[in-house]
């Protein structure tokens, strides 16, 4: 059977998504042949939304939307502007502001280095990073990169980048697995591994 | 081998990248398989049994279980986890390029016991207070040598004559030296003095244990990594992208370690 072209290429393109295969896919393809056509509209203009209307803040590299750059953290005057966390991901983000165990703001990496998938410290915001801490009010750095053998050397790396400023660093404190992604971690655990961070 | 269901397997974990929501696809270099790519289902997620087995370098033994695309990971178990690259940052750039190099030279599914051997003797120095530099530049010819790319050091490339004891030259093209009456009319090489050539011929006759104990100055060494990048990078067609991240880290560093 040959399925009508926006269905079948709809499926596929859900087939592209994390976690979703062949059956979920064609699940959700056909759930939305048949929701209110409002519904169906509203989900196609906030796709496009999301890319239109987002963009990296300029300071932390955080997700933001095109009219508030700086972000809200960045901006929040209540947040402690003298702590700063690095993170690998936006969604490490959302994990530790989960946790509710940090009133400091952020500094998003976009990756960690692997130079055998071709991310070397250039393609991360390292530079920016430093540059930050360079002319900031910025006091302690917490690098809480993923507790994988790419986190520990991102962290190792930034260390000695930033020897020499006067800024404390602190490595989250070991307990989260290792091997698994800081966006999993549960809030418990990732409050205590904040807590619990200790000097580089 | 008996395509069976399920199956089991030392391997190297050498590279890996994220996959769908919480899997990643895992490069293995195994002793009877050579490399395989497989998938490790849920690994990202802190309540994965399997994830701190499977980290990047470490040397575990895998169950897997055959699937369309990729093999599957049921089960893993950590042989020996290098612990110590993880607590260095040269160090972990020097086990990158090993990876990188392994992965690069190797084709896929084919045995290479040999090759085995040499990427887990090469993560055990790496994890001593050896030489890293020497130990890389070992397991460069001593790699070469098991993919059937050994250099040719002891004859001229070009005339065929036997190599006098003065400077020399490299060909990557020709796999090996040139002397200097015939170098005027080759292309493409670059110099090699005697003492670097004294010191790649003596790895590549030594077995590995040794050769990584050679007392080399730390200047033969710097002479020798350009020459073997060369070669490397004509077989390979483009550069290693872990070279340049290992020799800043070790300009980071103080130079000192190598
Ligand atoms: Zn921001
Ligand atoms: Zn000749």
């Amino acid at each position: 059977m040959t399925l009508p072209k926006p269905v079948s290429r709809l499926i596929e393109e859900f087939q592209r998504l994390p976690g979703i295969g062949p059956k979920t896919a064609s699940r959700l393809a056909y759930h939305l042949l048949r929701v209110p056509e409002e519904q169906a509209s509203t989900l196609g203009q906030l796709l496009l939304d999301l890319r239109a209307q987002t963009r990296f803040c300029s300071v932390c590299f955080n997700i933001t939307d095109t009219a508030t750059d700086p972000c809200a953290v960045c901006r929040d005057p209540q947040r402690d502007g003298s702590l700063l966390c690095v993170v690998e991901a936006p969604l490490d983000v959302q994990a530790i502001e989960h946790s509710q165990g940090f009133k400091g703001r952020y500094h998003v990496l976009h990756g960690a280095i692997s130079p055998v998938e071709g991310i070397g410290p250039e393609n991360l915001k390292i530079c920016e990073l430093v540059e930050r801490v360079r002319v900031g009010e910025i006091r302690e750095v917490i690098l809480a990169t993923n507790p994988s053998m790419e986190g520990e050397a991102t962290a190792m790396y930034i260390h000695r980048q930033l020897q020499g400023l006067p800024v404390r660093v602190t490595r989250l404190a070991r307990g989260l697995p290792v091997g698994g992604d800081l966006e999993y971690a549960d809030e418990t655990t990732l409050f205590r591994a904040i807590e619990g961070r200790s000097e580089m | 081998m008996p395509r069976e269901r399920t199956y089991q397997t030392e391997a190297i974990i050498l590279r890996r990248r994220n996959w769908g929501e919480a899997d990643r696809i895992l490069t293995l270099f195994t002793p009877q398989r050579g490399k395989i790519r497989v998938r490790a289902v849920g690994v990202r997620k802190p309540a994965s049994r399997k994830a701190g087995h499977l980290e990047l370098f470490h040397r575990a033994t895998v169950f897997l279980a055959r699937g369309r695309d990729f093999d599957i990971v049921t089960q893993a178990e950590t042989v020996e986890s290098f612990s110590r690259l993880r607590d260095d940052l040269v160090r972990s750039a020097a086990a990158s390029y090993a990876a990188e190099l392994l992965d690069r030279l190797a084709p896929e599914e084919l045995e290479n016991q040999d090759a085995y051997r040499l990427i887990v003797q090469t993560l055990e120095a790496l994890c001593t207070d050896g030489n890293i530099a020497l130990a890389l530049r070992c397991y460069d010819l001593k790699l070469l040598d098991s993919m059937g790319y050994r250099p040719e050091l002891s004859l001229c490339t070009v005339g065929g004559e036997a190599i006098q004891a003065e400077d020399q030259f490299f060909s990557p093209a020709r796999g090996g030296v040139v002397c200097p009456r015939c170098a005027n009319r080759t292309e493409g090489r670059y110099p090699v003095s005697l003492t670097a050539l004294k010191v790649l011929r003596h790895i590549q006759r030594s077995p590995l244990a040794d050769a990584f104990r050679l007392r080399v100055r730390t200047a033969t060494l710097d002479e020798l990594e350009p020459v073997l990048q060369h070669y490397i990078q004509y077989l390979l067609e483009s550069p290693l992208r872990s070279r340049k991240y290992f020799s800043e880290v070790s300009r980071m560093q103080g130079g000192g370690e190598v």
